[in-house]
């Protein structure tokens, strides 16, 4: 039973990566822009984040560089995407690439490097009691973070009138110019949210998830974070579900091999991308169901007076 | 203030003067880099662009790289064109090694010849069936291929793994996660003593002039590109759009298939862990900076293939880390990206 608790525990933190960048994400697809370079960002913020630990000592500090760092590429991003009206899948894609080759040629002195002992966190009495107390009381405050982030980000999207404007802007990018927002500024916001979440997510990766740094350590995390998505038809608290259930099958097969489970561990590494690939295959096969849901102008280059 | 005005007719000119200015911006980022990290600059201009060049055996090295790069790039260029994005070559790159090397291991002392064909075959066919799950996929169920073609190149990783470690392993070979080399007769035939050239390059260039054909002069291929440029008036006109995307991933697949096999049974040899190198995702780059044209890509394959042995020597000689090459590649194709709004926009000072 111990294992079942500490295994449930292991897939909300594991959840909880996918959860923060995939809400990033989804708070510029929400605004008409799909970013597939989140693997790239998260990369870069992976070693951002390691790198400012390593030098300071301060998680709290390795976060905020890694927002930096995932804000500032996705600002590099946000503005051929938006001013130059580049194509927004080649776009991202140079993302993901430059990100991926940035942080393997800038990360590699930091390859032998460790950081300093983490304190274990418990939340007293509530973390004492049995199973369900190691279960979900003795987690890094991230995972209750991102757990309000999605209440915050339900909050502003639905409940607020910046929200609002947001999601008019990526379900019709010409209205919302014609009433008078800047739209493309508030893209460009949306897009560099998207960045910096990307951001955290990658230096709770390599700072505390699992605190090394190696080129390409995020492994598709920023893909699968993307998939997610679409999987959640772009609603946050399906983002947070889905993520935790990735996050199931991702600690699964350590589990499995914990419990002596006679598969070769390649098959068992494979899961979660196969898994995305089940999940996208599920959601994507009625097209209605995710017309309706998909922000209209997704994807599309908008371009005021043109 | 500067601003961007629609050009009536997109700029000829600046279709072929992009890629030149990328790379220029490309070159200058780079010696600012290498200023920063108090490096000779000149030395690192030397390293990319002087050394892969300046004798037959460089020059021969240069061409091994640029072959797959050039094999996969042309694939690409045909399945961009259709306006399908497969990301994943380096994962049909990875099973079309598989597939290959799995016929190359049949071969014994009594192997004739006609292995070298069947070995490629393979290849294709791997190739095809890696990127034939993402058109089933896209076709039957509507899921997007570009996340499912990435996807599995992290499958592609595990399998191969999956043989090297386990039922591939030379049982002979101390142990490493590596099969037994392959018998010499299925070793790709050399063009020529004294260089690692064979004929994958032949095979590519004879790709240029099929891909320029098929996308140029055949009806399939302008179905493909009408099907890419405007998809309603592509249906409007009856081209079947399930057709074409099938094409473009088989067409794109079979070449990334190929691109392995000739791989692994040229200059590598056998099956290794270190098989992906990255070539899908920089021949994605290729394609783009080519044009998504054949002849163009035959450039920046050339180009492409410096910056891996640059990266290379800029390792061995310089002292920098070899992953340089994928800071220049990604810079590359951003800088292409933003110098492309020129093609359809103009700068204007407006106040």
């Amino acid at each position: 039973m111990e294992s079942i608790a500490l295994l449930f525990a292991a897939s909300l933190n594991a959840g909880t990566v996918l959860a923060i960048a995939s809400l990033g994400l989804l708070i510029n697809e929400k605004a008409g822009i799909v970013n597939l370079g989140a693997e790239g960002m998260m990369l870069c913020a992976a070693l951002a984040g390691f790198a400012t630990v390593v030098h300071t000592g301060s998680t709290a500090l390795g976060f905020a560089a890694g927002m930096a760092a995932g804000a500032l590429l996705a600002a590099i991003f946000g503005g051929l995407v938006i001013w130059l009206n580049t194509n927004q899948y080649a776009t991202g894609l140079a993302l993901s690439l430059f990100g991926g080759g940035f942080s393997a040629f800038a990360g590699s002195r930091y390859v032998q490097e460790k950081l300093p002992e983490q304190s274990q966190f418990a939340i007293p009495f509530l973390s004492d009691i049995p199973l369900v107390g190691s279960a979900l009381f003795r987690h890094h405050p991230m995972v209750y973070a991102c757990v309000a982030l999605v209440f915050g980000l339900i909050w502003f999207l639905y409940r607020t009138r910046s929200g609002l404007v947001l999601r008019s802007v990526g379900e019709s990018p010409e209205s919302a110019h014609a009433l008078g927002y800047p739209v493309r500024r508030i893209r460009l916001m949306a897009v560099m949210a998207g960045g910096a979440l990307c951001g955290l997510a990658g230096a709770y990766v390599s700072t505390v998830y699992t605190p090394l740094w190696v080129e390409g350590m995020i492994a598709g995390k920023g893909w699968i974070a993307l998939a997610l998505t679409t999987f959640a038809t772009w609603r946050p608290a399906r983002v947070l579900l889905g993520a935790y259930l990735f996050g199931g099958v991702t600690m699964l097969q350590f589990h499995l091999q914990g419990i002596g489970v006679n598969v070769p561990s390649q098959f068992l590494t494979m899961m979660p991308y196969l898994a995305t690939i089940v999940v996208l295959v599920l959601i994507s096969r009625n097209p209605t169901w995710i017309r309706i849901n998909m922000p209209t102008s997704i994807g599309k280059p908008f371009y005021p007076g043109a | 203030m500067l601003r961007l005005e629609v050009r009536p007719q997109p700029s000829r000119g600046w279709g072929y003067a992009s890629p030149l200015l990328a790379l220029a911006i490309t070159v200058v980022i780079g010696v600012v880099l290498f200023a920063v990290l108090g490096k000779d600059p000149v030395r690192g201009l030397q390293v990319f662009f002087w050394e892969p060049i300046k004798s037959t055996y460089a020059l021969s090295e240069l061409m091994v790289k640029a072959t797959p790069l050039l094999i996969i790039a042309l694939g690409l260029a045909v399945c961009f064109r259709s306006n399908v994005w497969n990301i994943g070559a380096e994962g049909q790159y990875i099973l079309g090694a598989i597939f290959a090397a799995g016929v190359a291991l049949t071969a014994d002392q009594s192997t004739g010849p006609w292995i070298v064909p069947a070995v490629l075959a393979a290849g294709v066919v791997g190739g095809m069936v890696w990127a034939g799950i993402v058109a089933l996929l896209r076709d039957r169920f509507n899921a997007n291929e570009i996340l499912v073609s990435l996807m599995l190149v992290y499958v592609a990783i595990q399998v191969l793994n999956f043989l090297v470690y386990g039922p591939w392993k030379d049982p002979q070979g101390y142990n490493f996660p590596q099969t037994k080399t392959f018998e010499a007769v299925t070793q790709i035939p050399r063009l020529m003593d004294g260089s690692r050239v064979n004929i994958g390059l032949l095979l590519a260039f004879a790709g240029v002039a099929a891909v320029w054909v098929f996308l140029f002069r055949t009806y399939a291929g302008y179905a493909q590109l009408v099907g890419g440029l405007a998809p309603a008036a592509a249906r409007y006109a009856g081209f079947s759009s399930r057709r074409a995307l099938w094409t473009a991933l088989l067409v794109s697949g079979g070449a990334a298939g190929l691109a392995g096999g000739l791989e692994v049974a040229g200059p590598i040899g056998q099956l290794t862990p270190y098989v992906p190198a990255g070539y899908g995702f920089a021949a994605i780059i290729v394609a783009f900076v080519g044009r998504l044209h054949p002849v163009g890509i035959v450039f920046s394959a050339i180009l492409m293939s410096m910056f891996y042995i640059g990266g290379e020597l800029a390792q061995s000689r310089m002292g920098l880390p070899k992953s340089i090459t994928g800071v220049f590649q990604g810079l590359l194709l951003f800088a292409l990206l933003a110098c492309d709004t020129l093609i359809a926009y103009r700068l204007v000072w407006k106040k």
